[in-house]
């Protein structure tokens, strides 16, 4: 299942995808720890798999708080370089 | 003298009763409850059977609103609380259901709801709820495949719609047919957020716009809206919609002709049960596991 967690507003659009069929087989959640912002949490989700999620209370923040991976344009941000599966990607 | 002033946003609340099914002891009876920010359904499956629901709206107190919605849900069926054998929470409020069994997100509910409703060959679900907005896309079971939402801000929402409702003084029922009431198609209103929509509405009433003129713009601006959503997770056909701006000719059309699909007919179901339909549809496969397991 592609997980879509974000928003869209006056501003742009800012989502994060999580593949979790792909994260369904991780073991290591190296998401988890890579994120400074702490948007990662590992869930049993509604079909009995382990997978990774942005935690609910951050997903309408996102500009914000991947803002400091983001700056000066950088594109090797630590959450997508800890995902060994390549199961996370960002819309912006 | 005490005067009320109407309240033009308040949809109708309902319950049903299958007349069909009046023998139901012995028989596997499920539950899906959906707490929603604005509504609050009910549903009771007798061997998978839709055999009663309840819609309300959603009171301040989420398990309250659960009891509620149950309790009308079985009224006059001679059903009660302990004939339920598995029961599922859903939505917004599904951590707060007293007598579930277990809780399972709406996006999960929704697109087996939406199996159910609309049939197997359904691909993409639109769920327009009271506060937010939910493309999913699911298989032929009816299980998630992908989903993206949008609960920022209320712009897109049946919450948005209510506070047009009111500001227009129309009731929420004759929205849509009112919105196709214009010689022409208007511009959709530009504002994104309810809050500057609501100025931009009361400006264009000022500057002589009809009623409907102001409705279709605003139905043509939600439906850009969520189109936009749709679009980003991809839109395969068969195409639906669930929740209560379902209902909503004057949005649903419009995205048919932004999207150039045609969406799906709800059979005689209420679209707004989808979710609670759902969770009644998976606590039947769940009260099966709990069997087999011997509980």
């Amino acid at each position: 299942m592609l997980a879509n967690y974000g928003y869209e507003d006056a501003s742009g659009t800012y989502y994060i995808t999580i593949d979790t069929d792909m994260c369904a087989e991780c073991t290591d959640h190296a998401c988890v720890g890579s994120c400074p912002a702490g948007l990662y949490d590992i869930i049993l989700d509604d079909y009995d798999d382990e997978v990774a999620e942005i935690r609910e209370e951050q997903r309408n923040s996102l500009r914000t708080l991947c803002s400091g991976c983001k700056a000066g344009g950088k594109t090797d941000w630590p959450c997508t370089a800890a995902c060994a599966a390549g199961a996370i990607r960002h819309s912006w | 003298m005490n005067e009320e002033r109407k309240e033009y946003w308040r949809w109708a609340e309902s319950r049903w009763t299958n007349p069909e099914i009046s023998d139901w002891q012995g028989r596997t009876i499920t539950a899906g409850v959906d707490i929603g920010s604005t509504s609050t359904q009910a549903v009771i499956l007798v061997d998978g059977e839709l055999f009663a629901y309840s819609n309300m709206r959603t009171g301040s107190d989420s398990p309250e609103s659960a009891n509620h919605a149950m309790a009308w849900a079985l009224e006059g069926t001679g059903m009660t609380l302990d004939d339920l054998q598995y029961t599922i929470g859903t939505g917004y409020g599904r951590v707060n259901v007293p007598f579930a069994d277990k809780c399972i997100t709406e996006i999960t509910c929704h697109a087996r709801g939406a199996n159910r409703i609309y049939g197997p060959s359904v691909r993409t679900i639109l769920d327009m709820g009271g506060q937010d907005c939910k493309a999913i896309h699911c298989d032929e079971r009816g299980r998630v495949t992908s989903f993206m939402m949008n609960d920022k801000c209320a712009a897109g929402t049946g919450r948005g719609m209510e506070a047009i409702a009111n500001l227009l003084g129309v009731d929420i029922g004759e929205i849509g047919d009112r919105s196709f009431q214009v010689e022409e198609e208007p511009k959709p209103v530009s504002s994104m957020c309810v809050v500057f929509a609501k100025a931009e509405v009361a400006a264009l009433m000022r500057s002589g716009w009809s009623k409907e003129m102001v409705l279709a713009a605003y139905c043509r601006a939600m439906a850009i809206r969520v189109c936009k959503l749709l679009t980003r997770n991809k839109m395969e056909p068969d195409f639906a919609i669930t929740g209560g701006i379902a209902k909503n000719k004057g949005v649903v059309k419009r995205i048919e002709e932004i999207m150039g699909v045609t969406a799906l007919e709800p059979q005689g179901y209420d679209t707004q049960i989808a979710g609670a339909l759902g969770a009644a549809i998976i606590a039947i496969d769940m009260l099966k596991k709990k069997r087999a397991r011997g509980g």
